[in-house]
């Protein structure tokens, strides 16, 4: 390291694998976790959501989870927040619709309303 | 690398290890390998989060749930229902007495006073990270100063901030670094002194234990400032961790180029080195300090020369402690004037104390200079614990004063805390509560003292023993008038004449319990009674013959035989025997035994027939 400009560099890849910890996120996913959602299959659209952030890179993006959220019968459910915008719910995810999720809505901005069970707050 | 979902950061100070955070993380870690989740969560040891008291400690992020006294039983509970089902465990939540519950770190009202500067990381970061220190814009700091100020530049910030050394004694920390910049010596070193020895302080460790780097760069820092390229840490022997951390910070800091030759290209070079200590208290005082870097025995040496004239092998030479130094960063990324806007007129920024003694919230905490005593002890503190009343506060350690419940609403700064007979010291608070016996308190830091003191000149290795002599007596029912005034003789001389910093404050525990409890110590001269019932001496043992039920456990479990009696007539201690061991009162089940202050009447006769019997030999 040599100048500041190195040091700068370093910070913003630590900052980054430190971002659960309060840094800023544009996106965040929460996934419904409760009894049902696991039952019908929340922890493989979990997994799902962290393997495509991270294979494609998106640093801004934030994946957490929730307990029963009450819409058993859609599970599993997953809601995306973005800063300033409405919270929007998905349900009845997969591992295929969470990719197609990832593809349309957190990287291009397109809410994918097929899959869309509710929206506001 | 995958992406992570959750944080767990489990506090690895000394504090919360001795409480079992390792076998926490160890659980954690065979928990989550079974379930399939390692690839999802990341581990993290932290440094001291603070509320020691409720340890082992953990923070979840992203919500920032805190979690207290955990055990690996707890472990897989917070896997499968807070990891997996997103339900934190609302039972390992810290509750107050009205049972609200605080689910996260933001909320639970030990912080929210706290304004965090030096412990800023303290329990946020990865103390063996340097990447992580590097994301809370560590560094920053010093590549700023070393590539566009001058060292003038760096001490005039440091000046404008009002920075002063949290070591005890308060100077300014920019004279310091003047001094030695303005001495045309070619070589120059500084010294960052880590040799906290005073009973119930662990700032100093947990800062080198919870953030090494940060210390490491305000050290770097101040030898820019001053034109030296050597530095020593001087860490005390009984701080292994600390020691560790803050070896591994200097090598992960020459891996990155930030120590060593040319640090930001300029023509900066530094090193470093870490010297343990043994554990003598007189080698915080700084020439101690540094002759025993030096290798020699560690003793002070009159001042002048001060260090910064002739110091560390006769050069000049800084001295400053581990939270001095942990303030440089950040009021060089800051900026003075923030940094002065906290505090009063003459103490600037924030403290750190460690709270020890009868309050709820042991722990380490920052507040800012200026807040009161009851702001401290009551919203940060929590208050007394087990219901008891406040009684005094000991401020500074052995080297400190009491202060006593009238003075709760004064201001914690330097000089207010000097006038009222205490002293800021390196930041140890002992909260006492109205069990406690002052004479008996004041024995103690004695003792210390006296332990503690290293022989070199006679106001202190003779002095302080003197006046240890005359408590003991006290205590042991042997005090009689003029002990007071020749405590406080003795005390004040030893104050004037001692050679160092040790000798010269060690009075003050004594000058200040006989100034604010001296009926405490009339008392225990006069009526021979310690009403706190603290003195075995000065107390006895009695069973209320209404409420015995003449079970025998009490007769069963003395040592000494002394107890005798039967279920008619219940039981009876007999005085004379008694060794004071408390083991009847613990072990009766209708609590009929009490601690009554004062002699037996049957000791003072006895005493009284001793005594004449030995002035009748002497005849």
């Amino acid at each position: 390291m040599k100048t500041l400009a190195d040091l700068k560099k370093i910070r913003e890849k630590a900052q980054e694998e430190m971002k659960l910890r309060g840094g800023s996120v544009r996106v965040k996913i929460v996934v419904g976790m409760g009894t049902s959602g696991i039952a019908m299959g929340a922890r493989e659209v979990m997994k799902t959501f962290l393997e495509e952030i991270s294979n494609r890179n998106l640093t801004d993006v934030l994946v957490t989870q929730t307990g029963e959220k009450g819409l058993s019968s859609m599970e599993p459910v997953v809601d995306v927040i973005e800063d300033g915008k409405p919270k929007v719910t998905y349900g009845n995810m997969t591992p295929d619709k969470v990719k197609k999720v990832v593809v349309e809505h957190i990287v291009n901005g397109r809410i994918v309303s097929d899959y869309v069970v509710a929206t506001g707050n | 690398m995958s992406l992570k979902r959750i944080d767990l950061l489990i506090c690895c100070g000394s504090g919360c290890l001795s409480a079992g955070a390792m076998k926490i993380k160890e659980r954690f870690h065979e928990v989550l390998q079974e379930k399939g989740l390692t690839n999802e969560i990341n581990i993290i040891e932290t440094g001291c989060m603070g509320p020691c008291d409720y340890g082992p400690v953990m923070v979840i992020y992203p919500e920032g749930i805190f979690y207290k006294k955990v055990t690996p039983a707890d472990v897989d509970e917070i896997v499968s229902e807070h990891f997996i089902k997103g339900r934190p465990v609302s039972r390992l939540m810290l509750q107050d007495e009205e049972e609200n519950t605080f689910s996260t770190q933001k909320e639970v009202p030990f912080y929210q006073k706290q304004v965090k500067v030096a412990l800023a990381n303290c329990g946020y970061i990865d103390p063996e990270s340097i990447d992580e220190y590097i994301a809370t814009g560590g560094y920053e700091a010093l590549g700023t100063v070393l590539t566009t100020m001058s060292p003038q530049d760096t001490i005039n910030v440091i000046k404008e901030s009002g920075l002063r050394g949290r070591g005890g004694g308060g100077f300014p920390t920019h004279i310091k670094w003047q001094m030695v910049h303005d001495n045309p010596g070619a070589e120059k070193y500084i010294i960052c002194n880590g040799d906290e020895g005073d009973p119930g302080a662990f700032m100093d460790r947990s800062l080198l234990e919870g953030d090494p780097h940060r210390i490491l760069e305000g050290m770097m820092i101040g030898a820019y400032a001053i034109g030296s390229n050597a530095g020593f840490l001087y860490i005390r022997a009984e701080y292994p961790l600390a020691i560790k951390r803050i070896k591994l910070a200097i090598s992960k800091a020459k891996e990155a180029g930030l120590m060593g030759k040319n640090i930001f290209g300029t023509d900066f070079c530094f090193d470093a080195e870490v010297r343990t200590g043994a554990g003598a208290f007189v080698c915080g005082e700084e020439t101690a300090l540094i002759h025993s870097i030096e290798g020699g025995r560690g003793n002070p040496t009159p001042k002048p020369p001060y260090p910064a004239v002739q110091g560390l092998w006769d050069m000049p030479s800084i001295v400053n402690n581990v939270e001095t130094f942990g303030n440089v960063p950040t009021i060089l990324l800051k900026g003075a004037k923030w940094f002065a806007s906290m505090g009063t007129a003459t103490s600037k920024g924030t403290k750190v104390f460690a709270l020890t003694g009868d309050i709820r919230n042991t722990g380490l905490v920052e507040v800012p200079m200026g807040i009161t005593l009851r702001e401290l002890i009551f919203d940060v503190g929590g208050g007394m614990s087990g219901g008891n009343k406040f009684k005094a506060v000991q401020l500074g350690g052995p080297s400190g004063g009491c202060l006593t419940a009238d003075h709760l609403d004064v201001h914690v700064d330097y000089e207010t805390l000097k006038e009222r007979g205490a002293m800021m010291g390196s930041g140890g608070v002992i909260v006492m509560s109205d069990k406690n016996c002052m004479v008996n308190i004041a024995k103690y830091f004695m003792d210390f003292c006296v332990d503690e003191s290293c022989g070199k000149c006679s106001p202190c290795r003779i002095g302080l023993k003197q006046m240890l002599g005359i408590l003991e007596r006290i205590t042991s029912g042997e005090g009689k008038e003029g002990d007071i005034e020749e405590l406080q003789r003795l005390g004040e001389a030893i104050g004037k004449l001692s050679l160092c910093g040790l000798g010269q404050t060690a009075p003050n525990p004594v000058l200040s319990t006989i100034r604010y409890f001296r009926d405490e110590y009339e008392t225990h001269i006069r009526d021979k009674s310690c009403g706190n019932k603290v003195c075995l001496p000065l107390m006895h043992f009695n069973i209320d013959k209404d409420r015995c039920i003449g079970c025998s456990l009490c007769a069963r479990k003395c040592p000494v035989t002394c107890i005798t009696g039967s279920r008619e007539e219940k039981y009876t201690i007999h005085q004379l025997e008694c060794v004071k061991c408390g083991n009847c009162q613990d072990v009766c089940p209708v609590k009929a035994i009490s601690r009554i202050p004062g002699m037996h009447p049957e000791v003072t006769a006895k005493r009284e027939t001793d005594a004449k019997s030995t002035n009748h030999h002497e005849d």
